[in-house]
């Protein structure tokens, strides 16, 4: 069963801006999956659109199987989301906010009451209960939004980077929470910018980029795909197909003199230009092939440095 | 999503309305309540003693059910403007909207903050008006029902005010420069009959007047108006303002991008 299917989904603000431009994305139930991609990408604008905030220009969501457009009242009910600006009254407090949540989900006071106090508890906030929200930390605050979320138990949990800002003990603590959720049946969604963050707690990933998804595939995919290089071979000989190399990853035959090879960690150019010999190959020149996602890991791992 | 749920959240959001204006009482019920009785004592004492009778009634008895009216109409106002502008300015809108409830439980229960706090200071300035004259209600049920209705009215009005409002200021000017004119004008203080012809006719059309006469008529058991036309005419408005709050509230206007 899917969580989540997004088709075709586009996003035009009133200011002609285009913040999705037509993106595909299915997550598995029970998954815990990133969508990771710069400031700017359109995460938010996705996740504002399926948690219904936000108007979408054309295209369909549909969350276990049912329809934003048609059943918009049953896909709320099983929608939890945690947005990235803080959205409560910050002169309330933190338990009135957490159990109205509760109350606007129909969930009557003694139960939303009870509920309150047990992720209040379990995330830290619990001796912070009667304070005004303003008087919280930023972290405290996001798991203010959090606690929230969960008030009425949804089967998907959308988080908009949940992390950004909280120091780094603090984010350790809130992945377990997070990965505790998870085992016990609840769907995770969570945009980031922090690869460590996508790495460390998710089975699938895409990454998206100005409004585009550019690779939606696993983790484990993925990183295998980043600890290798593509280069382009420029060769002497006349060839009619892509020869047949051991050991390295995906050969294509670009035109008759040039092929591209995808170059593994654990293999060097040496080895790639000897096995090329032994097929009478010889290489005139050899570039370096630049690729939009390593180049978007590089400019998002500087950032994540950066930030840390 | 059953109809106990919607119950369970149209609660929430009333008592949270309640809340908000009983918190901040020396801003929303204090002020309304000294307004009006400065107007009870220099109209309706030292100006009023000159003045003499209206519509065969002393002066004071005569406005006394337009400044409960006008109290009534322009708290349910301010109380939901500025609640539903707050709670869109700091995005705190997003905890109803991203809730499984339709969009006539939002409305409704914003409606009801309304009501609730322009009768609550309807109801203490016509303590305070005891003061300065006696208490008489021609026909109680005329005055519960008719300032139901307005405060209804005019917290939808607030409503839409609020949907279209970009800053406080713009939750300002309808007040000044549409509500407080058509107020004063609306027959609180003088009875129509008092004026030229024209200016008669010209009153018809500010809907304000039909709510202080049909009020006046429910305290007093007199009006210029005829009451079955002023509830018709209320009605009339609360159905136009109902309607388009309920597109903007489906559109997301001013409220989604
Ligand atoms: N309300 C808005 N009106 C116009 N443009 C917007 C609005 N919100 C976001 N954008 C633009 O849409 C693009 C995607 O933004 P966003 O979804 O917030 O990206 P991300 O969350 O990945 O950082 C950005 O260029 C942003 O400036
Ligand atoms: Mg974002």
């Amino acid at each position: 069963m899917l969580a989540l299917e997004i088709s075709n989904l586009h996003k035009t603000y009133a200011n002609g801006l285009q913040a999705l431009k037509g993106i595909d994305l299915t997550v598995e139930q029970g998954d815990f999956f990133a969508l990771l991609g710069p400031n700017g990408a359109g995460k938010s604008t996705c996740i504002g659109i399926i948690s219904s905030l936000v108007n979408k220009t054309s295209g369909n969501v549909e969350v276990f199987g049912h329809s934003l457009d048609r059943e918009l009242i049953k896909v709320k009910s099983l929608l939890g989301s945690v947005p990235q600006e803080f959205n409560f009254n910050v002169f309330e407090p933190v338990n009135e906010i957490v159990t109205n949540q509760g109350g606007f989900y129909g969930i009557p006071a003694k139960v939303a009451r009870k509920r309150t106090e047990f992720y209040l508890k379990e995330l830290g906030l619990w001796p912070h209960r009667n304070v005004q929200a303003r008087q919280l930390s930023g972290g405290m605050k996001r798991r203010l939004m959090i606690a929230r979320a969960l008030i009425h138990k949804p089967r998907l949990m959308i988080l908009d980077e949940p992390t950004a800002g909280v120091d780094i003990e603090l984010r350790r603590s809130m992945w377990d929470f997070m990965d505790e959720i998870n085992r016990n049946g609840t769907t995770i969604i969570l945009t980031t910018h922090y690869l460590e963050e996508a790495e460390r707690m998710c089975r699938n990933i895409a990454i998206i980029d100005e409004g585009s998804i550019i690779k939606n595939t696993s983790m484990k995919t993925l990183l295998k795909s980043l600890n290798s290089e593509t280069f382009v071979l420029y060769l002497k000989n006349i060839i009619s197909e892509a020869p047949e190399l051991s050991g390295f990853g995906k050969t294509l035959m670009v035109d008759e003199h040039t092929i591209e090879v995808e170059v593994p960690e654990s293999l060097s150019l040496n080895d790639l230009i000897q096995q090329l010999d032994t097929q009478g190959l010889i290489v005139n020149r050899m570039r370096n092939k630049s690729n939009r996602l390593e180049e978007l890991f590089i400019t998002l791992t500087s950032k994540a440095e950066k930030l840390s | 999503m059953s109809a106990g749920n919607y119950w369970i959240a149209f609660q929430t959001i009333v008592r949270k309305e309640i809340l908000r204006f009983s918190r901040i009482w020396m801003q929303t019920l204090i002020p309304p309540v000294v307004m009006v009785a400065l107007y009870f004592i220099i109209f309706g004492n030292l100006i009023g003693q000159r003045i003499g009778e209206m519509d065969g009634m002393n002066y004071i008895d005569f406005i006394m059910p337009g400044l409960v009216m006008m109290s009534i109409i322009t708290n349910s106002y301010a109380n939901v403007v500025s609640s539903f502008y707050s709670a869109k300015h700091s995005y705190y809108i997003e905890e109803m909207l991203i809730a499984p409830i339709p969009n006539i439980v939002i409305l409704l229960g914003y409606v009801t903050g309304g009501v609730v706090r322009g009768l609550c200071v309807g109801i203490a300035v016509t303590i305070v008006s005891l003061i300065f004259t006696d208490f008489y209600i021609d026909n109680p049920f005329t005055v519960l029902i008719v300032a139901f209705l307005t405060a209804f009215l005019f917290s939808l009005a607030g409503l839409i005010n609020a949907v279209y409002a970009n800053s406080y200021d713009h939750i300002a000017i309808i007040p000044t420069f549409v509500l407080t004119p058509l107020t004063y004008l609306g027959g609180i203080f003088y009875s129509i009959k008092l004026l030229p012809e024209f200016w008669q006719q010209a009153s018809l059309i500010n809907p304000v007047l039909y709510m202080v006469n049909s009020f006046r008529f429910g305290f007093r058991g007199v009006s210029d108006i005829d009451l079955s036309l002023a509830i018709g005419v209320i009605l009339f408005f609360i159905l136009v303002l109902f309607s388009i709050c309920m597109i903007l509230l489906h559109r997301g206007t001013g409220i989604k991008h």
